[in-house]
Order: structure tokens, then C-alpha cells, then sequence
């Protein structure tokens, strides 16, 4: 695998989406989704590695008790905007908008999304909102914790709150315009014979993710600029000096956001079930099973917001309901774990990179899950809320579940985005050390949690260091493991050999055209016989993806 | 660095914190239950998939036999079953020892919390106050009544396993019982602004005769019930208008805690500390039925600690001043069953309330 002879097939010549106009104008005006999902692709990089270089400064100051790094009101602003950019400006809108984008139309058939001019609207609206955070940054941040909770946000905090919730509040639009293409898209324009149950998972997780991105994010725009008008304006809506009421706040914001981490994570499991079919070449297991647990989670994720007020001054019995439907999230969530497992029974298992993230998948989803029983639990969360443990449990929830989806997704579907294979040996070994660094970083804070370090501090007591010490380095490992895909994918964009158009004989829609798509993604509709899982039972797979990938992915021909 | 590598070797390592309440070996045991689940889950998924990604390796000389385990309806049956029945387990059991933690003893020692940017404000009942510091006795439950004067904070002490937001304009509740005496800290968990990571302190635990020498220790002369007639009667000039002969004035106060007060606009609402509470600040909220809005609002005139003196000194209006045997609601106060509409007076703005259901 090391040297690739010179007659190897070459990126084909014929006009594709990144031929087709080199220009400037060409790509900012663009309305092919491929393209726009490059634009999404490169805007959440950017703001993926901005917050994570808060992230550093953050472990790098939680290295001492005392925080000698920086003052109070500088770390504040560090994890305040670590969270905003993170959250909405990466994890949100990380799979739906590059991978979603680009792959729901050429999953189903279909030539573009529903509204492409939408569509490139909505990254415009998504950069308009990037700059106004942006813009409260450079102007010297906010310190009100991802969360804005009121009346700190609304009254006290002396930061620019209004310009960085402007800016939430701007990018929840680009959140509702992709949604509804995509829902339109998946009802209209599946391609002949694409029958809903013969729909990849990917698209029936995005589906769900656009059902929550619809109903959802207008609760938060709300809410938001009922922060703004209180501030502003003076309006008593949720400082009790104003006659307002500051756990209405909590309500609204949970009922959204909640259900963004179904919106963050949802995705990803799209992407898992995908890969693991394909490197297992096999059918998924129970695919009815895995297709309605997305739309259970999407509709549990609206009902359990109450689960964040355990001891906020919510009722008792409120605090019981909560919890008790909280728990039925586990389940769909287990259904999927299982599901996955199964599928590699009896499969005949390939280890590329993009299956590396299915185990990494599978192991930090597991472990965010589970500890996500101990939240529910009402008794057991009024210790641990609030602490290092609920940090702990949704980095590996949001965290490692979306970027393990998201990365194995980028390299499981590199060589049909850009016709060019990435360094599997690199890969590896990249996959390897964010799957350690991870561990490394996050485990540690389950333990600080449980033994009472709360979130947001900027000192400690000393006997808390050990951990936090084991934390910052691991945060350095899983750093590195960060910066290392960077580097050879850019790389892989001149000297990665040629993909064909189908280098894993994987059996969906997408890898029917040539790598990259065509601007118009097939030459002619195709029409859909059977699901994109028909891997067992005489699809005639040749079942050999080393060799495939060595042939240069020489189309593969259904029997 | 050198700062961090000599205090590494002095720090002792540890994964449980102390266990120093009547109910954190009790939340101690659900955790053990809930690693236990957890960890048997997570291993025996790990396993499967390390064992499968093994076994079923993909081999390029032997062709895989084409599979039909594409689903299984009874395996999908028992992963969700058995998951379900232990995830209610979990919900019981948490839900039991909740519902304990929320129910306040009757017998406790009732300590008031003031929090505030950035230190814990602190007074017991004899009127005896500390700042970032709360000594209790041992073996004796205490129940803490909590407020804040600006953002939401939260009061943790991690060594009770207890935690309970502290929010402007509301009354919140939390109880203990410390069965270790030692210093533990004290946290504020909900992030409040610049020195939130100092708003910290200690809960002292001492014996009984400690904690009584302590107690009797302080400059104090008064004790939280005596402030609060104090006010009763002087700055806050509230007898003037609440006093058994006061009349249409306002209405008398005695035997009002925890009776069923029926509004002016058909509401009923029980007199409990947050009622009472938005009744001193913003009266014009909660008109009682059968008088007119004439009382000033006190919000900015009274202190969060005076209004909770002045509770505590209502409250005694019941128990000890009330007749004995008189009704537990006034029929006096009651409105007629079916209230004409020209009975309604025009009461100026009687605005929602800020008060939480």
C-alpha cells in the first residue's frame, strides 16, 4: 500500500462539481450542495479549531489549583466561548450541514436539495451569525457560560451578551433553513424505487435531526431575544427584580437544547450505521429497529428538558416525571448500540479507518450513555449536577459522539467528496491517538466530578489537581490527534491517489457515480431496486476492499 | 512547573469523597448499583465487539458465507426489555431517596442563607450570623432557607451529597443531617459571574456542646424571631395596619402561616414563606379577598435577611399567639360562594406574579 504505481487510474477528467467553475463567484454563488457543503466544510473547521484552542488555554490554566494562568474573569470568557463556538457553530451543525448536505441527495437519488438557493442562504445566514459571535469575541467576549442563564445573563454580566446571543440567535435560522430542505428533499424527490424503508440511516437520522432543527430552534431564537429585550430594554421577563421569573429561562432554553445534543448526535449515528455495514459487508441489524429509534429519540429528546432542574426549585413531582421519561431515552440509544454489535456477527470485518471510528464510536457512546443513567437519576444527580461529571459525560456524549461520526464519516466519504484517498497508516494512527487523548482527557473528570468539583472553576481546591493535571494531558494528546487529519487531508488533496468511484465496494446510492459527482450527481436518475445495505445474499460483492482500494476502485457491478 | 511538581507528591488520591451525612452513603450505594449496571454493560459491549471485529476478520481467502442475521425479533425484544426494567429500577430508587432528601424534618434546625455575588451570608436562630461558614452540630438534622439577592447560586456541600439552587426573589429548601463532625467544603455550583470559583466556604461539623459554646460564642442579642417583632413593630411599621383590631386596614396576621388565603381575584393560595415574602415586597400582587390594594411595596426598603426575620416572627403569630382551637381557615376571610361581580373592586395591577407554581 505503500507506492502506488504510475499507471493507477487518475482523478477522472470529465467535468465534475469541482471543475465545473474555479472562480471565486463560482463557489460563493454556488447552489450545488456538494459545494456548499465544502463551504460548511472549511467555516466549521475554522471555528472547530478556534474553540478548541480555548479549550487549551482552559486545561493549560486548570494545570494549578490556583489557575496562575489567567485572571477570573478571562477564564470565564475561555469556557463561555469554547461553548458558544462549539456548540452551535461545530457540533450543531457539523454532520447535517458538510456530510448531510453533501450526501442526502446523492443517498436518494436525487439531483440537488428541495430549495438550493435556500440551501446556500442558509450558509450565508450560518457565517452571518459566525461573525457576529465572532465579532463579541474580538470585542472582548462574554462571560456568561454557554448556558446564558438569566439573570446573570439578562442583568448582571458586564460582557457583550447581546452580540454573541445575536449571534446564536442568527445561525438557529441557518439550523431551520437546512432542516426544511432536508425534510422536503427526503419527502419529494427520492429517486424511483427509493422506498422509505429502503432509505440509508443516515437520511432517516438526518430526517429526524431536521424534525427537532424545525420544531426546536424557534424556541430558542425566542428566548434569546427575550434575554436581549430584558437587557436592553428593561422588560421584566426573568430577573425576579423585574417581576420576571428566572427558571421560565430554564424551561425555554432546555426545551431546545435538549434536544440539541439529539440534533448533534442523531447525525452521527447516521453515519455509524453506514460505515458499519460497509466494513462489516453486511446488512444492518434490525434496520426497522435503528430507523425508528432516530425518530423516538428526536421525540423523547422534547420531554425530558426538566431533567437539567433537578435542584433548580423545580417541584418534586416535576423532578419525578422528568426522570422517568428521561430513562426512556436509554432506550432507543441501547437499541442502536445493540443493533451496531449485531451487525458485526457473522460479518466479514475490515479495519480502515473509518470502522476504527465505529469502535471509537461505539466505546465513547456507550460510556456517555451509561453515565447519563446516573443524571437521570434524581438523588444520584443532585450530587453529581453541576460538578466535572456532567462535563465529563457530555464530552463524551456530544463530544466524542459527534466528532467520531463526523471524522469517520469525512474519511469514509473523502474519496467520493474530493476523488482522492487519504494515507490509511496516518489515519490510523490518527484515529488511535484521539480515541486515547479523549479517554485521557474526559475520564478523569468523572472521577473529579463524583468527588465534588463543580464546572466553571476557575480555582480549586488542591486536592483536585492530580486529576486535572491528568486531564490537561490528555487534552494534549487528543490535541495532536486533532491537528494530524488536518494535515494529511490537505495533503491528500494533491498527492492522495485516485479514488474511483467506488474504492470501499460499498453498496449505497452515492457510490454508484464517479468520484467526485458530477454537478448533476448521476448522469442518469438511477432507479433504486434495493436498500443500501445489500451486501449479503448475492448482491456479488467481491468482498475485498484492499483489493478494491489497490485496483483503484473499479466500479462494481451489481449481479 | 516547580510549583506543580512539588505539590503533586503531597496530594493524597482519592475517588470517593467523604461520607459525612445521614444520606450520602445512601446516595453512595445507588452510584455503586449504577457503576456496577454500567460498567457490566459497557464491558459486555466492549467485549462483543473486540471478540466479533476478531472473529469475523475479514479474510481475503475465504469468502465469507453470505449471512441472513439482518434481524432478530426476539433478540430486539430482550434489549429493550431488560435495559427497561433495570433503567426503572434505577428511576425507583433515585426517586425514593429523593423525595427523602426533599422532605424537610420537622425537628430541624432552621438556618438562613443569604447568597450573593460572591460570599454566603449566613444566620442561625438565635440570631447568631457567620459569612462563608456554617457551623452545625452533629447528629441533628438542619435545614437551610435559602435566597439570593442577585444571580442563582447553588449551595453544595459535596461531602452531604446535597446541592440546591439558591434564586433571587424565591424561597428554596434544603436539609442535612452531618454524622462526622470535620470541616467540609462548600461550594457555589451554579455559575454566578466573575469570582463564582470563590464563593466558596466551609460547613463545620462539632458535637453538640461544641456547637453550643459556639453558638452562645457570638456578640449576639437578639434572636432571629425578636428582629423580626422588632420590625414588626418599628421600621417596618406593619402592626400599625395587621394587628387583630386593625380593620379594613389590612388583614390580621395571626394564625395566617400555612392557611389558605382566597385572593381578591377567586385565586386561592397557601400562606407559606414565599407567599409571604412576595406579600411584604409586592403586595399589589396578591390583593386578600375583601380589601383594597393600600399597602406600600417594601421591595428595596427591607434586606433578604429582615424579610426572612420578619417571616420568622409571623410564623410565631400562629403557633403562640392565635386562640387555641380557632379554625385553620377564617371563615371571615372567606369570600361568598358565588361572588358577585360588583364585589370586585377595582385593585390596581394585579399584575401575575413572580411566584413559581
Amino acid at each position: 500500500m505503500t507506492t502506488i504505481p504510475i499507471d493507477e487510474p487518475r482523478i477522472e477528467q470529465h467535468s465534475n462539481y469541482l471543475t465545473n467553475g474555479y472562480s471565486v463567484k463560482s463557489w460563493l454563488l454556488t447552489t450545488d450542495h456538494k459545494r456548499i457543503a465544502l463551504l460548511y466544510l472549511i467555516t466549521i473547521t475554522l471555528f472547530f479549531f478556534l474553540g478548541g484552542a480555548f479549550a487549551v488555554l482552559i486545561r493549560l490554566d486548570l494545570m494549578t489549583p490556583a489557575g496562575d494562568l489567567m485572571r477570573d474573569e478571562t477564564y470565564n470568557k475561555m469556557f463561555t466561548m469554547h461553548g458558544i463556538i462549539m456548540v452551535f457553530f461545530f457540533l450543531i451543525p457539523a454532520v447535517p450541514a458538510v456530510l448531510g448536505n453533501f450526501l442526502i441527495p446523492l443517498m436518494i437519488g436525487a439531483r440537488d436539495l428541495a430549495f438550493p438557493r435556500i440551501n446556500l442562504l442558509s450558509w450565508y445566514v450560518f457565517v452571518i451569525g459566525g461573525l457576529f459571535t465572532l465579532a463579541s469575541v474580538a470585542s472582548g467576549g462574554v462571560d456568561t457560560g454557554w448556558t446564558f442563564y438569566t439573570p446573570y445573563s439578562s442583568t448582571y454580566a458586564n460582557t457583550h451578551v447581546v452580540l454573541a446571543a445575536l449571534g446564536v440567535f442568527i445561525t438557529g435560522f441557518s439550523s431551520i433553513l437546512t432542516g426544511l430542505n432536508f425534510i422536503v428533499t427526503v419527502h419529494t424527490m427520492r429517486a424511483p424505487g427509493m422506498t422509505w424503508f429502503r432509505l440509508p440511516l443516515f437520511v432517516w437520522a438526518n430526517y429526524a435531526t431536521s424534525l427537532i432543527m424545525i420544531l426546536g430552534t424557534p424556541v430558542l431564537a425566542v428566548t434569546i431575544v427575550l434575554v436581549a429585550i430584558e437587557r436592553i430594554f428593561g422588560v421584566g421577563i426573568f430577573d425576579p427584580k423585574l417581576g420576571g421569573d428566572p427558571l421560565l429561562f430554564q424551561h425555554l432554553f432546555w426545551f431546545y437544547s435538549h434536544p440539541a445534543v439529539y440534533i448533534m448526535i442523531l447525525p452521527s449515528m447516521g453515519v455509524i450505521s453506514e460505515l458499519v455495514t460497509c466494513f462489516s459487508r453486511k446488512r444492518i441489524f434490525g434496520y426497522g429497529f435503528v430507523a425508528v429509534s432516530s425518530l423516538l429519540i428526536a421525540v423523547y429528546g422534547f420531554l425530558v428538558w426538566g431533567h437539567h432542574m433537578f435542584v433548580s426549585g423545580q417541584s418534586v413531582y416535576a423532578g419525578m416525571i422528568f426522570s422517568f421519561l428521561s430513562f426512556f431515552v436509554a432506550i432507543p440509544s441501547a437499541i442502536k448500540v445493540f443493533n451496531w454489535t449485531a451487525t458485526l456477527y457473522k460479518g466479514s470485518i475490515s479495519y480502515q479507518t473509518p470502522m476504527l471510528y465505529v469502535f471509537g464510536f461505539i466505546g465513547l457512546f456507550a460510556i456517555g450513555g451509561l453515565t447519563g443513567l446516573f443524571l437521570a437519576t434524581l438523588a444520584v444527580d443532585v450530587h453529581v449536577h453541576d460538578t466535572y461529571f456532567i462535563v465529563a459525560h457530555f464530552h463524551y456524549i456530544m463530544v466524542g459522539g459527534v466528532v467520531m461520526g463526523y471524522l469517520g464519516g469525512i474519511h469514509f466519504w473523502w474519496p467520493k467528496i474530493t476523488g482522492r484517498m487519504y494515507p490509511e497508516g496516518w489515519a490510523k494512527l490518527a484515529a488511535l491517538i484521539i480515541f486515547v487523548g479523549f479517554n485521557l482527557t474526559f475520564f478523569p473528570q468523572f472521577l473529579l466530578g463524583y468527588l465534588g468539583m463543580p464546572r466553571r472553576y476557575h480555582v480549586y481546591p488542591e486536592e483536585f489537581q492530580i486529576l486535572n493535571v491528568m486531564s490537561s494531558a490528555g487534552a494534549s494528546i487528543l490535541g495532536v490527534g486533532y491537528l494530524l487529519p488536518l494535515v494529511y487531508l490537505f495533503w491528500s488533496l494533491r498527492w492522495g491517489p485516485a479514488a474511483g468511484p467506488n474504492p470501499w465496494a460499498a453498496a449505497g446510492l452515492e457510490w454508484q457515480t464517479s468520484s467526485p459527482p458530477p454537478t448533476e450527481n448521476f448522469e442518469k436518475i438511477p432507479i433504486v431496486t434495493q436498500e443500501a445495505y445489500a451486501y449479503s445474499e448475492g448482491s456479488g460483492f467481491p468482498v475485498s476492499p484492499e483489493a478494491d482500494y489497490k485496483e483503484g476502485g473499479s466500479p462494481v457491478v451489481h449481479s | 512547573m516547580s510549583k506543580l511538581f512539588t505539590a503533586l507528591p503531597s496530594l493524597q488520591f482519592r475517588l470517593m469523597p467523604e461520607d459525612a451525612s445521614s444520606i450520602s452513603g445512601r446516595v453512595d450505594a445507588l452510584y455503586y448499583f449504577l457503576v456496577a449496571v454500567s460498567t457490566f454493560f459497557a464491558g459486555l459491549i466492549f467485549v462483543l465487539v473486540l471478540y466479533f471485529a476478531l472473529r469475523y476478520r475479514h479474510r481475503p481467502e475465504v469468502q465469507q458465507p453470505a449471512t441472513s442475521h439482518t434481524g432478530n425479533l426476539k433478540l430486539e425484544i430482550t434489549w429493550i426489555v431488560i435495559p427497561f426494567v433495570l433503567v426503572m429500577i434505577m428511576f425507583g430508587w433515585g426517586a425514593k431517596l429523593f423525595v427523602e432528601m426533599r422532605t424537610m424534618p420537622p425537628d430541624a434546625l432552621e438556618v438562613f442563607v443569604v447568597g450573593k455575588q460572591w460570599m454566603w451570608k449566613l444566620q442561625h436562630p438565635n440570631g447568631r450570623r457567620e459569612i462563608n461558614e456554617l457551623h452545625v452540630p452533629v447528629g441533628r438534622p438542619v435545614m437551610l432557607r435559602m435566597i439570593s439577592e442577585d444571580v442563582i447560586h447553588s449551595f453544595y456541600v459535596p461531602a452531604f451529597r446535597m446541592k440546591q439552587d439558591v434564586l433571587p426573589g424565591y424561597y428554596t429548601t434544603a436539609w442535612f443531617e452531618a454524622q462526622k463532625t470535620g470541616r467540609y467544603h462548600l461550594f457555589c455550583a451554579e455559575y454566578c459571574g466573575t469570582e463564582h470559583s470563590s464563593m466558596i466556604g466551609q460547613v463545620i461539623v462539632m458535637e453538640q456542646e461544641d456547637y453550643q459554646r459556639w453558638l452562645a460564642g457570638g456578640d449576639t442579642e437578639r434572636s432571629v424571631i425578636e428582629l423580626g417583632q422588632e420590625l414588626f413593630t418599628g421600621k417596618g411599621s406593619c402592626r400599625t395596619c395587621h394587628s387583630p383590631d386593625s380593620g379594613p386596614r389590612g388583614p390580621d396576621l395571626t394564625g395566617l402561616y400555612g392557611t389558605t388565603v382566597h385572593l381578591q381575584d377567586g385565586r386561592k393560595v397557601t400562606a407559606d414563606e414565599n407567599y409571604l415574602r412576595e406579600s411584604i415586597l409586592r403586595p399589589g400582587n396578591k390583593i386578600v379577598f375583601g380589601y383594597e390594594s393600600l399597602m406600600p411595596p417594601y421591595e428595596g426598603q427591607l434586606s433578604e435577611e429582615e424579610v426572612l426575620q420578619l417571616i420568622a416572627y409571623i410564623k410565631t403569630l400562629g403557633g403562640t399567639e392565635a386562640a387555641p382551637g380557632s379554625p385553620a381557615t377564617r371563615p371571615a376571610r372567606e369570600p361568598p360562594t358565588t361572588a358577585p361581580a360588583a364585589m370586585q373592586p377595582t385593585s390596581p395591577s394585579t399584575q401575575p406574579a413572580g411566584a413559581r407554581r
